[in-house]
């Protein structure tokens, strides 16, 4: 059963979509990210146009991070003063990300810069993610491996405006978090992640927070990161579906579910394993589509977009 | 002349009481469509719509279907760094977001190309104007490049579809229209073509728009952009929150 997407201006199989959102949802269930990685490539492979799937994909972020925020902070695991300041610079990130985002679009580089945003981010960090899990499983099999160093001090401990985060047990420089917020700020824009497959890692293992408190608090950001996108955009390039949003929220909501039930069944070094490649097989396809000729060498826009 | 406009205006009498409507008047040939709207609604997969008429004495017909105009950018991708970039792009003022055209024998057997061009009839007579500074080289490259791509994604038809004449007077013809059709008011051209000339014409106007809850929504994304925005972000806050509620208990 097809349906009519009123600002993507194409119609597509409900249940192609409402199975996206649930395989996305399944999938942030299981690993605990946002998904908006995988969704919004996947959407422009079933023919969304780019600048609506990435427009969209922030729409639905801000249903699906908000939900997962709300199940972090029952069990205490968000740091609102962190998430703060994460925002600040998010919020400030995602306002120049939408105006680069215009500005490319009226250059007609738009679709490439999102390809090849995705090729380095996707390759890049399924890279690192499989390093890391095939050497949690090696380390496993041989007991007694090396440990890393609890604290280390470094250039960032130098920086001015230092403030303590209570619940993250650290006192380090509020630029820090702003920083890293405006960074994911502004992919989000290009991009349609939430970037928390960025802002994860990089709270672990850059500012050193505990990881319980990490995805919560991460969640919380990308909630209002997503939200301004999501204005923005709608505002500016009139790109937001809201009604592709709502197909894939339903699906995701299902998803999630079975997703969380699922992941609680799963050894957490196969399953990390398993995203790394998968992300590294999206990465790998789009980087193949830039290099290969394309069937026509010509490309149409039109100025409504 | 009197006898022809008076043949004309009893044929259009006859085509209002079949159940036609509304078709404008002319010497030659009188013409209709079987609907004057095409309504995207949420299931929408594409539609057709019939043209039929009557011609006074023998000629063939040629109807065109043309999309209202506008500006279309043509990018030509190169390969730099081993990537394939938008390399170069030229900008046509007066496209036709949809071009069709319905005939009843092949156009080169029954139109000269003089009227054919004056006309505009075939996508070789677009007149596409180059707005960008391009050389006329380039300008013809590009053209060709937006011709073909049109017809590949189906607003350009790539062949004519058939107008089938039953006797010798009256016609018909069916006009699809792909999922993709873009929206505004067209223009529906009926040519009455006599001796590889045109000789009669008529215009009938088609509206294509979107309906029900889809046209609400883009309108008002386009109209109302900011609270369209509030909301869309609203209703994910929303959806979000009611998701939760299931794992509460958990």
């Amino acid at each position: 059963m097809d349906i009519y997407l009123p600002i993507a201006e194409v119609s597509l199989d409900v249940f192609v979509l409402l199975g996206l959102g649930a395989a996305v949802g399944f999938l942030s269930g299981v690993f605990g990210v946002g998904g908006g990685f995988l969704l919004t490539p996947l959407l422009i492979f079933i023919g969304v146009p780019p600048a609506v799937a990435v427009a969209s994909s922030a729409n639905q972020l801000v249903g699906a991070s908000l939900s997962g925020v709300l199940a972090h902070w029952r069990r205490g695991n968000v740091d609102f003063k962190m998430g703060f300041a994460l925002l600040l610079g998010g919020l400030a990130g995602s306002v120049l990300g939408v105006w680069l985002f215009t500005w490319l679009k009226r250059q007609g580089q738009i679709e490439l810069t999102i390809s090849i945003c995705y090729v380095l981010l996707l390759g890049t960090l399924g890279f690192l993610m499989a390093i890391e899990s095939v050497r949690a499983v090696l380390r496993q099999r041989v007991p007694g491996g090396a440990r890393r160093k609890l604290h280390q001090h470094n250039w960032m401990h130098g920086l001015p405006l230092k403030t303590r985060f209570r619940r993250s047990k650290l006192y380090i420089s509020a630029l820090l978090p702003i920083g890293l917020g405006l960074g994911v700020g502004v992919l989000s824009a290009i991009m349609g992640v939430g970037g928390g497959f960025l802002l994860v890692p990089a709270m672990i293992y850059t500012l050193g927070m505990p990881t319980q408190v990490v995805p919560g608090t991460s969640l919380l950001q990308i909630i209002f990161v997503a939200a301004n996108v999501t204005f923005l955009q709608a505002y500016t390039n009139r790109t937001v579906d809201a009604v592709l949003t709502l197909v894939l929220l339903v699906g995701g909501v299902f998803g999630a579910q079975f997703g969380t039930r699922f992941g609680t069944k799963l050894r957490g070094e196969q399953l990390r394993l398993l995203l790394a490649l998968m992300v590294l097989a999206v990465a790998a396809k789009l980087a193949y589509d830039l290099t290969i000729r394309p069937p026509s060498l010509f490309v149409i826009s039109t100025e409504q977009g | 002349m009197n006898r022809q406009r008076s043949f004309a205006l009893a044929l259009l009498a006859f085509l209002g009481v079949a159940g036609g409507g509304g078709s404008a008047r002319a010497d030659g040939v009188v013409a209709d469509l079987s609907s004057h709207l095409i309504a995207i609604t949420t299931g929408f997969t594409g539609a057709s719509v019939v043209l039929f008429g009557a011609t006074e004495g023998r000629g063939d017909i040629v109807a065109i279907v043309r999309g209202p105009e506008h500006e279309v950018t043509v990018w030509r991708k190169g390969k730099v760094a081993g990537i394939w970039v938008n390399a170069e792009s030229v900008m046509f003022s007066n496209v036709p977001s949809f071009y069709t055209v319905a005939t009843s024998r092949p156009l080169d057997e029954i139109i000269a190309p003089g009227p054919a061009a004056l006309y505009r009839i075939g996508t070789a007579n677009l007149k596409l104007q180059a707005k960008s500074p391009a050389t006329p080289e380039e300008a013809t490259r590009f053209g060709a490049a937006l011709i073909a791509e049109h017809q590949r994604d189906g607003l350009f038809a790539a062949n004519p579809s058939k107008i089938a004449f039953l006797g010798e007077r009256l016609f018909r013809a069916t006009i699809a229209f792909p999922a993709n059709v873009p929206t505004g008011t067209y223009i529906v051209e009926i040519f009455l073509v006599r001796d590889r000339d045109v000789v009669s014409g008529q215009t009938t106007p088609l509206v294509v728009s979107k309906v029900g809850i889809d046209a609400e929504v883009s309108d008002f994304a386009t109209r109302q952009a900011a609270a369209y925005g509030a909301i869309a972000v609203l209703g994910a806050l929303v959806a979000g929150w009611l998701a939760s509620l299931p794992f509460r208990s958990v």
